[in-house]
Order: C-alpha cells, then sequence, then structure tokens
C-alpha cells in the first residue's frame, strides 16, 4: 500500500469522463431489483455500491455470444472476428478479479486462444475492496479471494469521502495520467485505510467446515459417495449454476448463416457440463448421461482436477450458483455435507474399533 | 483469403480452418466415404498415426475425425474416413471431388510408434475403428521390418460393413501379416468367421511380453477386448495396450471442455491412451 493515490468521491464523475474518452467503461448499473455490469458514460448510470453483479466478468472476456469467424459461403471468405476495443471495467469485486486468472489458465495456457486474448489485452480493471459480505451464500473468505489476486490494475477502497486508489499496474497507473484531481496519499489516509481494513475481516464469516487445502482430497476419498446419487436427484441439469460462475468457460460452437445466405459467421457460446448431451457424440453414446455424474464432475474439476492442472481452485467462493439453483444445492451444503460424513465415519470406525 | 503459412497450426485463430479441397471420395460401405484430401499451397498436415482433424463446412459446423492414412502414405495429401451419422457429415458425403472443406489439425496425441519399434504388434480394430488404426497399421507395414509379427483382428457387424475391403485382400495376401476377420452376423456369400471380435483371440498365440496390442473401437467393445488382452487373456501388461478413445472432442485444443475426463482433455493427453494410463481415471472406461 505504498505510493497509493486518494481521489474524493465528488470528482469520480470527471474521472470516469476522462477515462470514457480514450476507453469503453463497464460498470455495475441497476437492472430491475439487481446489478449488471454493462456499458456506461457516465458516473450516474452506475452503483458503486452494489452487492454483486447477476453475471460475473467473464462476460466481458467470454461473452455469451462471441464471433470467432466470419465467411463467405461462396466467396471463399474466412476472416477471425477480434474484439479490440479499449475497455475499463469499473467495480469489480476481488472474487470476480480471482476469476479471471482461472480463466486465464483455461485459454492462454496450451494453445492460446486469440480470441480470448484479444479481449484480455484490451482490458483493464479498477477493482473495489469489499468492507461488507454481499450475500449470504458468498464464501469468498474460505476461498482466499477477498483480498485482490498478485495482478491488478487499480484497486479502490471506500474510505467514506474518499477512495484510496492502490496501483497494481503500470497500465492502471497510466490511467490515473493528465487527472489532477488525485494526490497522493497521506499518512492520514493510510492510518484511516488501515482502520478500515481492520474492522472489515470479521464481518465475513466462513461458510466452510472443510480447510479449502483439503477440499481435493476429501473429493478424491468420496468419488463413489452416494451424496452425489442424492444431489442428482434433487438437480435439475438446468446448467444455471455455471452459466452465473465467473470461472466456468465450457463453450459450444455454432455456424450462423444471414438472410443473404451468402454470408455467416461461426461463434461461440456458453455450453454447461450440467446439461443433457454435453458428453454426448456423434455414435449415440453418452459418456455422462445421469445427472448426479455431470453434477459430480463439476465439483470434481471445480475443486479437484483444476487444483491439479493450475494449482487453482476453479471457485472464488462468489455463491453465486448458490444463488441460482432453483433446488439450492450449494457448495457449501455439498463440501460440508462431505466433510461431515467424513468426520462421522471416522468417529465410527474409531469407537467400532477395539482398543 | 488466408496468409501463406508454413505450419497448419500457425493461423490467426485457433478456430480458424485452412481451406483444404478434395481430390478423391469414394463410397466403402453404405455410410463410409473415403476422402483423399490436399491442404493448401502443397502444405503437409505432418500428422502421427493416431491424430485427428477438425473438419468443417461453414454454414453448417465442425466435427472430429480421425486421420486414416499413415504419415507413410500421406505426402501431401490425406485421408479420412467418415460415417454419415450427422447434420455435418451428411453434408460431407453430398460434396464432390474438387470441392472445398475447412481443415484444423492434427489434433492429439496419436500413437507413440518409436516406443512400438522391436516389438510385434496385434491390431484388434473394431468398425469404424479401423480407420484411425488403419493410420497406424500402413505406418508400421511401411516400416515392416522394424516390427516382429504383425497380426490384425477385425470385426464388424455385417460383411457390407467391412471397410477398406481392397486393403484387407491385400493384407489377407501377405505372408508378414496374419489377419482374421470376422462378422456378427454373415450373409449368404461370407465365407469367414462369423461371431465379435473376441472369438478371433483364441485363433492366436503371442509372445505377450514383447507384444504391442492396439485396440480401437466402441466403448462397449473395449470391455470385453481388454479382458481377452489382460491377465486372464493374453497376458499383455497394462501399459503395453493402447486404446483410442472416443469423446466429444468439439475444438481439439483444450478449451471447449467437452471431452475432460477427470483433469484430462482427451483431444490434448489423448485420445490415444495405454490402458495403464486410463485404468485408474474414472469415467474413461465407464
Amino acid at each position: 500500500m505504498k505510493n497509493s493515490m486518494v481521489i474524493s468521491k465528488t470528482s469520480m464523475k470527471a474521472w470516469i469522463e476522462h477515462l470514457g474518452k480514450d476507453f469503453r467503461l463497464i460498470g455495475p448499473k441497476p437492472f430491475q431489483d439487481r446489478y449488471v455490469f454493462g456499458e456506461f458514460h457516465d458516473a450516474a448510470e452506475i452503483d458503486l455500491n452494489y452487492p454483486a453483479a447477476m453475471l460475473p466478468l467473464k462476460k466481458i472476456l467470454l461473452p455469451q455470444r462471441e464471433d470467432l469467424i466470419a465467411f463467405g459461403k461462396t466467396n471463399g471468405k474466412a476472416e477471425p472476428v477480434l474484439e479490440n476495443r479499449p475497455t475499463i471495467v469499473l467495480g469489480a469485486h476481488t472474487c470476480d478479479l480471482h476469476a479471471i486468472a482461472s480463466l486465464d489458465h483455461a485459454f492462454l495456457e496450451g494453445y492460446i486462444d486469440q480470441h480470448y486474448r484479444s479481449r484480455r489485452e484490451h482490458t483493464l480493471w479498477i477493482s473495489l475492496e469489499c468492507l461488507e459480505p454481499c450475500s449470504e451464500h458468498a464464501f469468498c473468505k474460505d476461498m482466499g479471494t477477498l483480498v485482490t489476486p498478485d495482478k491488478f490494475d487499480l484497486h479502490l477502497t471506500d474510505l467514506g469521502d474518499d477512495y484510496v486508489i492502490d496501483i497494481g499496474s503500470e497500465r492502471g497507473a497510466a490511467l490515473l495520467h493528465g487527472f489532477d484531481a488525485v494526490r497522493e496519499a497521506g499518512e492520514d489516509d493510510y492510518r484511516q485505510f488501515d482502520q478500515v481494513m481492520s474492522q472489515k475481516w470479521s464481518c465475513f464469516p466462513y461458510r466452510l467446515e472443510v480447510d479449502f487445502t483439503d477440499i481435493p482430497r476429501l473429493l478424491a476419498t468420496n468419488y463413489r459417495s452416494v451424496l452425489w446419487d442424492e444431489l442428482g436427484e434433487r438437480c435439475l441439469g438446468c446448467g444455471a449454476c455455471t452459466l452465473v460462475c465467473p470461472t466456468c468457460f465450457c463453450f459450444n460452437v455454432i455456424d450462423e448463416v444471414d438472410f443473404s445466405l451468402h454470408e455467416g459467421k461461426r461463434y461461440r457460446t456458453w455450453d454447461s457440463c450440467q446439461l443433457n448431451e454435453f458428453a454426448l457424440v456423434a455414435g449415440g453414446h453418452d459418456f455422462r448421461p445421469s445427472r448426479a455424474e455431470r453434477l459430480r464432475h463439476r465439483f470434481f474439476h471445480k475443486y479437484k482436477n483444476q487444483v491439479a492442472t493450475s494449482g487453482l481452485a476453479a471457485c472464488v467462493g462468489c455463491g453465486r450458483c448458490a444463488e441460482a439453483c432453483i433446488a439450492n444445492i450449494t457448495p457449501m451444503e455439498v463440501l460440508n455435507s462431505l466433510h461431515r460424513r467424513r468426520v462421522a465415519s471416522a468417529r465410527h470406525k474409531q469407537e467400532a474399533s477395539p482398543q | 483469403m488466408i496468409a501463406a503459412q508454413t505450419s497448419t497450426l500457425e493461423t490467426a485463430s485457433l478456430y480458424l480452418p485452412l481451406e483444404a479441397r478434395i481430390l478423391d471420395m469414394r463410397p466403402l460401405t453404405q455410410l463410409e466415404k473415403l476422402y483423399t484430401i490436399a491442404l493448401p499451397e502443397g502444405m503437409s498436415l505432418n500428422h502421427r498415426p493416431g491424430q485427428f482433424v477438425e473438419v468443417s463446412l461453414f454454414g453448417i459446423g465442425e466435427a472430429p475425425i480421425s486421420i486414416c492414412s499413415s504419415p507413410s502414405q500421406s505426402g501431401n495429401t490425406f485421408q479420412l474416413c467418415v460415417r454419415r451419422v450427422g447434420e455435418l457429415t451428411s453434408a460431407l458425403h453430398r460434396l464432390e471431388p474438387g470441392d472445398s472443406i475447412g481443415i484444423r489439425g492434427p489434433f492429439g496425441n496419436g500413437f507413440p510408434i518409436e516406443r512400438f519399434r522391436g516389438k510385434d504388434m496385434l491390431f484388434a480394430p473394431g468398425g469404424l475403428g479401423l480407420a484411425p488404426a488403419r493410420s497406424l497399421i500402413n505406418q508400421v507395414l511401411d516400416e515392416r521390418g522394424f516390427f516382429g509379427r504383425v497380426i490384425i483382428l477385425y470385426g464388424a457387424r455385417h460383411p457390407s460393413e467391412l471397410l477398406f475391403t481392397e486393403e484387407l485382400s491385400k493384407w489377407e495376401k501377405r505372408d508378414d501379416v496374419e489377419l482374421h476377420v470376422t462378422v456378427d452376423r454373415p450373409d449368404d456369400n461370407w465365407k469367414g468367421n462369423v461371431g465379435v471380435i473376441t472369438t478371433l483371440f483364441q485363433k492366436i498365440q503371442v509372445d505377450a511380453p514383447n507384444t504391442i496390442a492396439v485396440t480401437v473401437g466402441p466403448p462397449v467393445m473395449y470391455r470385453f477386448v481388454l479382458v481377452e488382452l489382460l491377465g486372464l487373456g493374453k497376458g499383455i501388461r497394462e501399459g503395453n495396450i493402447w486404446l483410442s478413445l472416443e469423446r466429444r472432442m468439439k475444438c481439439g485444443v483444450g478449451k471447449c471442455g467437452h471431452c475432460q475426463m477427470n483433469h484430462i482433455y482427451t483431444c490434448l493427453d489423448g485420445p490415444c491412451f495405454s490402458y495403464a494410463q486410463i485404468r485408474h481415471v474414472e469415467e474413461a472406461l465407464s
């Protein structure tokens, strides 16, 4: 927290105007009784004191529909479509920032996905410190996402009348160049910052009964748990959990021909491992036919398999899936149930064994 | 339209296919056609046996298809055997020589043929599994001196569904290839073996420690063929039994998520696996 800057809330409108000259701006906008990340031009359109946006920031880097190739049916045209508008996302919560590291792993490791990379390289993040829990379902504290990740651009902390701005990258620092209404943070600011920060931690509850570093092992020993069948009975297989998930990246690719029948787009669209037929092959074999198997696959991918391949859990504890699930299946319930059953079974064994 | 390039994988987008041309196509059965394909500007596919390409037609879609020609016989062309099962493959069947198709690849790991050299080769493909197996069989036959015995056990449901019949009769005539073919349901003209592929195993003796088995077929076939190959059958070591797994390899580059088996992307880490590699992977063979 050295070399931080301070901007007064009354100057935010001017800063946003300043940034809007060179960037497409995206921020949390009220929508019905919720919030969505959307394009805005004026500070009055957004509310930085928002709980959590309905859809996570993956919609900026991996939109629900993203054109990949523009093609001509008859003229042999085939051109990649790359999004390269300079963009600033203002107001990202730290859980959503952590999710980007997970998406980076999916799209920038191994073969590089140029479509994702182009959006990623052209987007800057002005994130926001969470000072109170945004949802009864969030377990960011358990997942270690309540603080900024190693890489960020600019990070704001609300000090009441001002925001203190932590500078995480050169690209972030450049967003303050040429804007006069910011000042260097002084001793009083740092003192106030420390006070606000040290008060926040106790506001956030731990919601997992198992330590998150222990989750891969918990799952490894519970592949055949009856819990999956029990959950499979409840799960409706609707895929809402994966759609609202900030780290879920599975997609389908679809061709669309326009009315002329000469030109068209090959685009990708969010897909879900929870949907029937996700693993169905042309020959007719479905490799994950039951809801129980598909739900287990989701949990294993999030909390074990991706940890093995990337070191990162594919979950940031934002709680969106829990909120979206109409069958009320939540990660807290699943992980805590497995943990409680493990504890109960260990106790049972201990009591049964002759000493 | 597409900038000059030297490798099929250097494109401005992972998802941008090269415009390839069909040089020849001919029916193998009612359902399968064999395509000979040339990449633009004399480019070579540089594939390994067991790899696949993503074949696409703009406006219809894209699907993973195994390369069925061996690198040794490919040069600047390669071959695909396409079964008509869906929208894309039906459209492919309606094309003519000279028509263009989109190709991305080659993708997947392929069989590690360099580790097979010096060994006896036992191939056990079933049905359409002969197509990917053929890329390896022909490579082995073109390097015949580097291998011991070559045994091919091939099963199809019906004589009319046998693929590559001309090649089968060539292999039949060779004295350095032991070929056994069976069909589940014979017709009036069929004079060969009758029964599922596992019935062919009793016809052969193998030197188990020195044998590599390669089996390619539908999931249900693996369950029974593995019994014949493992301890209770021929006694071939788990690491010497190779399979090619079918999954929905939609993107081919480990991004779209459809072909995941636990932590494995079939399209990147496979589709060729030894039984030792996957026997403990839940979801792989279940």
